[in-house]
């Protein structure tokens, strides 16, 4: 094993030696917020949403990649979130995130402690597969992404004793940016089959069924190079018995501090979470990246 | 007839006077080799709405913009090498005209074709965008309004289609 790890990191290093002397890593060069923000499950979105959009200041020479610290603090629970996502040639994005969904005090009302905590890993991969959301204005047609990700949620027992059928399960979706210079927008659509139950903090499917769609839809007005403010909606399905699930919405600023750094903050809007009402509350997203 | 014979000299003068043009460049230019002027070299077409080129200042806001646009290009350590051959005096003339152009100012844009002017060049997409940043520099300068800048910028962004070679 230790062995392995050597012959693993010499090979690393040979490679990124033999890159660098060809001059081959290139960073940087996009136009500032054209990569989005950070979405919730990791990768370039708008913060509730996932965009097509490729994380990373990298044009299609390079390699960029971003880091994000998100925090949800809503009525009745917590959502942290922490991940890293990387982009290649402005074409593939691969993304890992850790959730944490703490109950605090309603973790006591829930039956399940207080402080109760339910965790989830989400791995994606996304790849552009047309157009360009920021240079073809003389058309309607946005960039279009396809993409996948993984998503495994740690309380197995838990998940499955509220009713979801899994612990694990990987959403498909679709989602077409476009940036209107003319009229200062950036527009977002995104079709997401899921069987995930919010989000897949609660599981994957259950009595009500598996996969269906769902529809992410965002728009932001650009009041500077540096500040977007806008809206975002979510549709979610509702698969659990015990309590039904809402859709989610929120209001947003994001603001590009520089090329590397960003801030995004938010009034969102989760509905009724595990029978709890009006989730309502702040989102705080920082994310640093090259 | 008479008034065919009218416009026939009028053409011929007018071709003449063209070519002429071209021949003997403009105060501070060097000579360049004869090429077809055509609003079509522009690669874009103008806009209708007076009040955006008001919100430029006009020719001479634009004039401005694209002095310092050149101005910045050519100091940038990211860019400055496209420019290393540069006739700097008729790029700075040509592309106020074609700004001019395309906000429908009024003006003849009598620069080359854009993907002919590029050509070889080798502009990346970092370099383009680099350009499009030192633009809003300038603009953000002249003191145009942001959501005016985008007008412009949604113009001209196509043309990375004509100006990206790798």
């Amino acid at each position: 094993m230790k062995r392995l790890g050597i012959l693993a990191t010499a090979a690393l290093a040979c490679g990124l030696a033999s890159t660098a002397m060809a001059g081959e890593i290139e960073t940087g060069g996009k136009l500032k917020l054209t990569h989005g923000v950070s979405a919730l499950e990791g990768g370039a979105g708008g913060g509730l949403s996932t965009w097509a959009v490729i994380a990373g200041d990298e044009t299609d020479h390079g390699v960029g990649g971003e880091v994000h610290g998100t925090y949800v603090d809503v009525k009745d629970y917590k959502l942290r979130a922490f991940g890293g996502a990387v982009g290649w040639h402005d074409r593939v994005e691969l993304s890992a995130t850790r959730q944490e969904f703490d109950t605090g005090a309603t973790g006591a009302k829930l039956g399940l402690g207080k402080g109760f905590t339910f965790k989830q890993t989400v791995l994606g991969a996304k790849v552009r597969v047309l157009g360009d959301a920021v240079y073809n204005q003389d058309s309607w047609v946005p960039q279009v992404s396809v993409g996948a990700q993984y998503k495994d949620n740690s309380q197995d027992a838990i998940v499955r004793a509220v009713g979801a059928k899994d612990d694990k399960g990987v959403d498909w979706y679709v989602a077409a940016t476009k940036v209107l210079l003319n009229q200062s927008l950036v527009l977002n659509g995104t079709v997401r089959m899921t069987k995930a139950n919010q989000t897949g903090l609660l599981g994957f499917g259950g009595v009500n069924g598996g996969y269906k769609p769902q529809f992410e839809g965002s728009a932001g007005y650009l009041l500077s190079k540096r500040l977007v403010v806008g809206a975002e909606y979510r549709t979610k399905p509702s698969n659990l018995a015990f309590a039904k699930e809402d859709d989610w919405m929120d209001l947003f600023a994001a603001y590009a501090v520089n090329k590397h750094l960003s801030v995004t903050a938010a009034y969102v809007d989760l509905g009724d979470i595990a029978t709890f009402k009006n989730q309502r509350g702040v989102y705080l997203s920082l994310q640093a990246g090259f | 007839m008479r008034k065919t014979f009218v416009f026939a000299a009028l053409a011929a003068f007018t071709l003449a006077g063209s070519a002429f043009a071209q021949d003997t460049a403009p105060p501070g230019e060097k000579p360049v080799d004869p090429y077809a002027q055509s609003p079509a070299n522009a690669a874009a077409t103008p806009l209708a709405d007076p009040a955006t080129f008001q919100a430029f200042h006009g020719k001479e806001g634009l004039v401005r913009i694209a002095n310092d646009l050149v101005d910045r290009s050519i100091a940038d350590p990211r860019i400055k090498d496209i420019f290393a051959t540069t006739d700097v005096p008729r790029l700075k003339r040509t592309l106020a005209e074609q700004f001019c152009y395309v906000l429908g100012g009024g003006c003849v844009y009598t620069g080359r074709d854009m993907a002919a002017v590029h050509k070889d060049m080798g502009v990346t997409n970092r370099d383009f965008n680099a350009l499009v940043e030192n633009l809003q520099w300038a603009m953000d300068k002249e003191g145009v309004p942001f959501a005016v800048q985008g007008k412009l910028l949604a113009k001209l962004a196509p043309m990375q289609r004509k100006v990206v070679e790798r």
